[in-house]
């Protein structure tokens, strides 16, 4: 064989193959999407936002506990963690730079960003829940929190590196303080990366389960005092589909439905934002 | 030794002894510079590349103290204090020495609001105020006829040329004393370069200006005093004419005649 054929055939070879590869990949998340959409339309009604929890066989039983005790949960955590992140982010972008200090931190965050979220969830039942002697949405928060930190900070770390230094320099050369350079340039210049960066963090704290199993536990009625245990949509789903009653099995449905479709579109706005930024 | 030329006007900043150290350097970047600037005249540094011009400008402003561990040495004097001093107040300094770089800067924000950011550092709030000295800055940058239309868009829309513009009227909004032109066309199309040489003559009514180029015939043209640097020394400041046509030092004819550089 010539060595111009051989590799043409070997060309055809990696590509047949990387392309069966992509599409046994792809195929399965279809699977799943379509199988979630299938059975999560099929379940979702108008009880499910109106009704709490209720024993398996009551047709008045829905999810609303559930999707309100999941805002409550991940909307605090946002509130907590997104400043916090934040002002990380740009002590590691405006002020620790190539420091010591600043590597440490960054290391730090990225091993945390990895760290099983099951790890994470038992910390806080060991510092939290123990000595509260009982579960806890505060416990639940604060599981989310910390798992949404790092992912904020480095984003907005990386985020606000990308603006040119000569903007910053051209700030200054104006007479400007630097907490003014930072707000008022850096933070604007970047805004639309850090903002990708805070909805990618929801979305990662949204489909966690394992760290609410250990904190907020579950609550099969409406609840809105953090300091009780909480229900939310994962936790909710992880016991009605571990079920054996039909109706609560549908309700799970309607619950994955419900988060992945959230998910989803919190994903797919960051992914347009990043895609915007790009193309600028 | 440096043959430097008697300027008997007025000064707006005199260098004296002066050297300077990057972070981490053992030597020196600037060596024993020692220069006057002339006021309400224009100065240009010329030089090869890596020869100290922009180190020296960024010192003018105290630029370099924005980054840890730049080590300063001799004095530099405007309105009759030393400028290095560690009492200097650096947010007054760069309001009366501005600066322009070699790319346009324009912030992420409105026309408008690019010019009226120094302004409001100083307070300025009252909107009419805010307005009228906008205007003025932007007539006075050449570039009103264009803007006035859209002032709240983008100013990252416009041109490199407008964008440099802006930034020159951005900075001479808040009237300094002294500007700073870091190679202010190298990133320029020759019709814009054209417009920022003419506007920079014009400003020296108002303003005492220092511009590091790396194109001789752009000082040539545009200055009143040159100055050439080579190797982090100050080989020869002159009045322009005499400096590229009687240069007194044998490396200031070899560059500009083109032998290095």
């Amino acid at each position: 064989m010539n060595p111009i054929k051989k590799r043409m055939l070997i060309n055809r070879i990696i590509l047949i193959l990387s392309s069966l590869s992509a599409l046994i990949g792809i195929s399965f998340l279809f699977w799943i999407l379509s199988v979630l959409i299938m059975n999560g339309v099929d379940a979702i009604n108008w009880n499910i936002f109106t009704f709490e929890g209720a024993p398996p066989g009551y047709e008045e039983s829905g999810l609303k506990h559930a999707l309100i005790g999941q805002l409550i949960i991940v909307g605090v955590a946002t509130l907590i963690g997104v400043p916090l992140g934040i002002l990380g982010g740009t002590y590691l972008s405006e002020y620790g730079q190539k420091s010591k200090m600043a590597y440490i931190i960054r290391d730090i965050s990225d091993i945390m960003m990895s760290a099983p979220s099951i790890v994470i969830g038992s910390f806080v039942y060991a510092i939290i829940v123990i000595p509260m002697g009982h579960f806890s949405g505060w416990a639940g928060v604060i599981a989310l929190t910390i798992i949404m930190i790092p992912i904020i900070l480095r984003t907005t770390d990386d985020m606000l590196q990308l603006v040119p230094s000569t903007l910053r320099e051209a700030a200054f050369a104006l007479g400007a303080p630097k907490y003014k350079v930072i707000t008022s340039v850096v933070y604007r210049g970047a805004k639309v990366g850090v903002l990708t960066g805070i909805l990618l963090g929801i979305a990662r704290v949204a489909g966690e389960t394992a760290p609410l199993l250990f904190t907020s536990f579950n609550d099969n009625f409406l609840n809105t005092d953090l300091n009780e245990p909480m229900a939310s949509l994962t936790v909710t789903m992880y016991n009605y589909a571990t079920s054996p009653y039909d109706d609560w099995q549908s309700l799970g449905w309607a619950a994955a439905f419900i988060l992945s479709m959230f998910i989803l579109g919190l994903n797919i706005v960051g992914r347009l934002l990043i895609m915007k930024r790009k193309g600028r | 030794m440096a043959t430097i030329v008697d300027i008997t006007d007025e000064k707006a900043l005199e260098v004296k002894n002066f050297e300077f150290t990057y972070n981490g350097a053992q030597e020196p970047s600037l060596k024993n510079i020692t220069m006057p600037i002339a006021k309400r005249s224009i100065t240009a540094l010329i030089g090869p590349s890596g020869c100290g011009k922009t180190t020296l400008l960024r010192s003018f402003n105290r630029m370099h103290d924005l980054y840890a561990g730049n080590r300063y040495s001799g004095s530099i004097e405007f309105e009759g204090r030393n400028i290095l001093d560690a009492k200097e107040d650096l947010i007054k300094l760069r309001t009366n020495i501005g600066m322009i770089f070699q790319k346009p800067t324009a912030f992420p924000m409105s026309i408008f609001d690019n010019v009226a950011y120094g302004l409001r550092l100083q307070g300025i709030k009252n909107r009419s105020e805010l307005n009228d000295r906008v205007e003025k800055a932007l007539q006075d940058a050449a570039i009103w006829k264009e803007v006035s239309s859209r002032l709240k868009n983008d100013a990252n829309g416009l041109s490199g040329g407008q964008q440099q513009r802006l930034c020159i009227a951005r900075a001479i909004a808040v009237e300094p004393e002294v500007l700073l032109f870091d190679e202010p066309t190298s990133a320029l199309d020759p019709i814009s370069t054209q417009g920022i040489e003419k506007l920079v003559i014009e400003l020296k009514e108002r303003v005492s200006i220092i511009i590091v180029t790396h194109n001789m015939q752009q000082a040539a043209r545009v200055s009143d005093y040159t100055g050439f640097m080579y190797m982090g020394e100050l080989i020869e400041l002159g009045v322009t004419e005499e400096l590229f046509v009687t240069p007194k030092e044998r490396l200031t004819e070899e560059y500009i005649t083109g032998k290095f550089g």
